[in-house]
């Protein structure tokens, strides 16, 4: 037999290898297509521990996959070919979803512990009567700010246009996100759909490219820390593991309102393992385990009692748990027609063009 | 007096620049804070977490799976492509599948990715191991094909006809005469058939499902809470091995040739 | 005997019907439609009407030319020596073995050696170089880019140099040409195929690149993967997303045919 011949026998020969020690492995952590709840979440977003939790009290097994936008999730969903039996989608997902029809209706008689839940975050305009998902965690979008780096604190939405700033601002790349900002500096609601307001909360925010360094997502957890800028736009629960990580950081809530985002669990329309979803949607609404999730991500938790479980230096930070008061200058994101969203994501795409 | 080479200068350098990111990783991993800023101290505990992270080390082997077993199938069907369009000797068709065949290269990944889904659920196939591997033996064959050409048009024809001359049947010119000769492009390709199914993220992302789940769509979708030092552990690890495992596929072959050298000799004796 | 041979073809055959033309048709299907699900031709005239678009183009044309440029600036000297050393295989491979590792943890590691903090301004510390905006440039950006192709240009090149008859290279030399006129004469024109290939292995794929446009980049550069990732996950506007696609493809098609002819009419003057 000849080298090639050769070679191609040896790599068999390891795929087989290969395919023995997942079974193996899959066997080990008592896999079986009956008992096994599939979770599609974002990554790393529950803590492990809880799920070994979840596991043994209820013995159902959990496999947990993994998505990296909502927008590619409900291409997922959507198309089918899979079997999720929860997933994790924001607000204005939930909403689209439920109106494409992809959401099973949660039967409340089979929650315990629905009454935990916050009525600040029940019954939004998404999903009236939470008919079809569970707040997991919520948020808000706010500024970051570096002590050491900016002269005095950063307050106001405006500030980001002020010239101390030049070069110095890092803003998420996410066009309803940073088409908000000038929204609401515009004195404008963060679901506009006249083109010529958004126009003109674009134009504005045209006005702040010179102050802007980069645009980028995530990462931004990451630069703030580093004091690779000195000013950020991002998300709450973004702040937290920054804030953790570098004592100079500061996140606020600007005074003008801001954007109210939920991340929530539903159950999609092809889910297969009904009981095993409630069991766990029961087991996330216990105080005791939403708080230590809430715990290990660092995001703020919708579950009052489990709020109260929190240390207080958490509890009272008014960046993760707003006063009524701002809470109420708060507005949550509405599924916008295609035709608006594209016209955000245009606007949004010139204002990268420029900057 | 040791003239001071300015080539490996250059080498040495190129080296260093390809490397430097990877043992910044590795340096890392060792590291006990959360992330990749400011060593803080010493620590194996990042490798613990990982050897007792079951699910981490089921997605490693199921990622490898994937990449060996999907560039085996690329090479092989790549290879009979490149055959197919080098006796192909009409120029405009030659072109025409050349230009097919690069389509996949060019078109971003989220559209393949994408359509790929659309065509999977079209017809009806569960989304798994399954779908994943046919979508990356889809995508690297086209660098198969790519690697193998060039070889096969420096091959000088005279050579098949001397096998064919010689009386020769088809599988032997093949299995004797191009495969030889054009197996450096082979291992090429099937190298770089692995690179791409090791790194790719988008295409398996969309086509993936009911427990499946790749190294990359797993790192990608943990970026948004920060990615964790465990990965890094992981990478040193990966690297690590291959290291050994291409330093000891290499001390193979040279053992190899020095015997069939020594043989050549004694039956020249 | 001819029939037979088809056999071998059969796979390759399948997978050019099965995975290259009817994705392609899918998706120039879908370029026809519009947002809302309306069949028009609007998405085409967006593409070719707005600046936004062909400013896109223009640019990521600009930055796939400087990338594959710079990568084959790296890579030929690279692969020419690494060609004369001892153990050349065991560095061959030495130098596909960083792309194993995850790319988006590459770019993070990047971004920890370029930032404020860094390793590189450390090392301008010493000099008595204050920290310097490294991060968000088109020097880091460009230097990532050239970083990540340069295994998949050597590659190809290597391969070529590995083909070349070294006895060529000795003739030429005892024909009393100097070092320089050899490499030109003789060894860079015997290893075109090489660096053609390697050339189409980077320049086409640079086009579309997405994530480091933002990681390293910080969404300076736009190129049209950037877009097209936009409107296939973000707008959900799968049409205009589609569009783009079979411009990049149709732009391919045409540098494919292209540079085939330009063989062709080579071949018939070299004879």
């Amino acid at each position: 037999m000849n080298k090639l011949g050769r070679i191609t026998l040896v790599i068999l020969v390891v795929c087989a290898a290969l395919f023995g020690g997942t079974v193996e492995l899959q066997k080990s952590q008592g896999y079986t297509q009956a008992n096994t709840l599939t979770l599609y979440n974002w990554g790393d977003y529950i803590d492990p521990a809880l799920v070994k939790k979840f596991e043994r009290q209820t013995g159902y097994h959990v496999s947990i996959e993994t998505f990296d936008s909502n927008e590619a999730m409900y291409t997922k969903i959507k198309q089918g070919g899979t079997a999720y039996d929860l997933a994790v989608p924001s607000e204005y997902m939930i909403e689209k979803m439920r109106k494409a029809n992809l959401l099973k209706p949660i039967d409340h008689h089979r929650l315990t512990g629905y009454q935990n839940i916050g009525t600040n975050f029940l019954n939004q305009p998404f999903d009236p009567g939470n008919r079809y998902s569970l707040p997991y965690f919520w948020g808000t979008l706010g500024i970051i700010y570096n002590d050491q780096l900016v002269k005095k604190p950063v307050t106001h939405w405006a500030d980001l246009w002020s010239p101390d700033y030049r070069g110095q601002l890092m803003v998420v790349d996410s066009a309803r996100d940073m088409m908000a900002v000038g929204l609401i500096s515009n004195g404008r609601s963060v679901n506009s759909t006249n083109p010529v307001v958004l126009k003109a909360a674009k134009d504005k925010l045209d006005q702040m490219a010179p102050n802007v360094k980069a645009i980028v997502a995530d990462e931004i957890k990451m630069y703030m820390v580093q004091n690779e800028a000195s000013v950020a736009v991002t998300w709450s629960g973004e702040a937290a593991e920054m804030l953790a990580n570098n004592p100079h950081l500061h996140y606020v809530i600007p005074a003008e309102g801001s954007n109210l985002w939920f991340d929530n669990l539903v159950i999609p329309k092809t889910a297969k393992h009904e009981k095993a979803a409630y069991a766990f949607l029961n087991f996330m609404l216990t105080p005791k385990n939403a708080a230590q999730n809430a715990a290990y991500i660092g995001y703020s938790t919708p579950n009052i009692p489990a709020k109260s479980l929190l240390p207080k230096s958490t509890r009272t930070n008014p960046g993760y748990y707003p006063s009524q008061k701002v809470l109420n200058r708060l507005q949550v994101y509405s599924d916008l027609s295609p035709t608006t969203v594209g016209l955000y994501n245009d606007l949004f795409l010139e204002f990268k063009m420029q900057h | 007096m040791k003239k001071v080479k300015w080539q490996n200068v250059w080498l040495v350098g190129i080296f260093i620049l390809l490397y430097a990111p990877i043992f910044y990783l590795i340096f890392y991993s060792f590291s006990s804070g959360d992330n990749m800023n400011g060593f803080r101290s010493f620590t194996w505990a990042n490798y613990q977490a990982l050897f007792v992270d079951k699910r981490m080390i089921e997605i490693v082997l199921q990622t490898l799976l994937i990449a060996i077993l999907s560039s085996l199938c690329a090479t092989i069907v790549g290879t009979f492509g490149a055959l197919g369009i080098y006796e192909t000797k009409h120029r405009r068709v030659r072109n025409m599948v050349l230009a097919l065949n690069n389509i996949l290269m060019v078109s971003p990944d989220v559209i393949i990715g994408a359509s790929f889904l659309i065509f999977f659920t079209f017809l009806g196939l569960g989304l798994g191991f399954g779908s994943v591997l046919l979508s990356h033996i889809a995508f690297s064959i086209p660098i198969v094909v790519l690697m193998i050409l060039p070889k096969l048009n420096e091959m000088r024809p005279a050579l098949v006809d001397a096998a064919r001359d010689l009386g020769a049947t088809d599988w032997q010119v093949l299995s004797k005469v191009i495969l030889p000769y054009i197996s450096s492009g082979i291992f090429a390709g099937f190298f770089m058939a692995f690179t791409y199914s090791l790194d790719d993220f988008a295409v398996t992302f969309f086509v993936t499902g009911n427990g499946f789940e790749t190294l990359s769509v797993e790192i990608y979708s943990r970026a948004r809470q920060g990615i964790s030092l465990e990965i890094n552990a992981l990478s040193a690890l990966m690297f690590v091995f291959s290291l050994i495992l291409v330093a000891g596929y290499y001390l193979l072959n040279q053992r190899n040739q020095a015997q069939k050298a020594r043989r050549k000799r004694k039956a020249g004796a | 005997m001819r029939k037979k041979q088809w056999l071998y073809y059969l796979p390759y055959i399948l997978w050019i019907i099965l995975f290259v033309l009817a994705p392609v048709a899918l998706i120039v299907y879908q370029s026809f439609f519009d947002i809302n699900g309306q069949a028009t031709l609007a998405n085409y005239a967006t593409y070719f009407q707005s600046g936004t678009y062909l400013k896109m183009t223009l640019n990521s044309l600009w930055y796939a030319f400087l990338i594959t440029l710079i990568t084959l600036l790296f890579s030929y000297p690279t692969a020419y020596w690494l060609h004369q050393t001892k153990h050349k295989q065991l560095w061959l491979l030495l130098i596909i073995l960083p792309t194993w590792i995850n790319l988006l943890l590459k770019a993070y590691a990047f971004i920890g050696i370029f930032s404020q903090d860094g390793a590189i301004n450390h090392f301008l510390g010493w000099f008595g170089i204050g920290p310097q905006q490294i991060l968000f440039t088109n020097f880091s950006f460009l230097v990532v880019a050239t970083y990540i192709e340069i295994p998949f240009m050597i590659l190809p090149i290597f391969n070529s140099l590995e083909e070349l008859n070294p006895s060529l290279v000795n003739a030429s030399r005892d024909l009393g040409a100097s070092n320089w006129q050899t490499f030109t004469k003789v060894i860079l024109p015997l290893t075109m195929a090489g660096v053609k290939a390697g050339i189409q292995a980077i320049f086409i794929p640079s086009l579309s690149l997405f994530m480091l446009t933002r990681l390293i980049g910080g969404n300076r550069v736009i190129t049209l993967g950037t877009a097209i990732e936009e409107h296939f996950l973000t707008t959900m506007n799968w049409g205009m997303g589609s569009t783009i696609g079979v411009v990049l493809i149709v732009a391919m098609g045409l540098i494919m045919l292209m540079t085939g002819e330009q063989k062709a009419k080579k071949k018939v003057t070299n004879k």
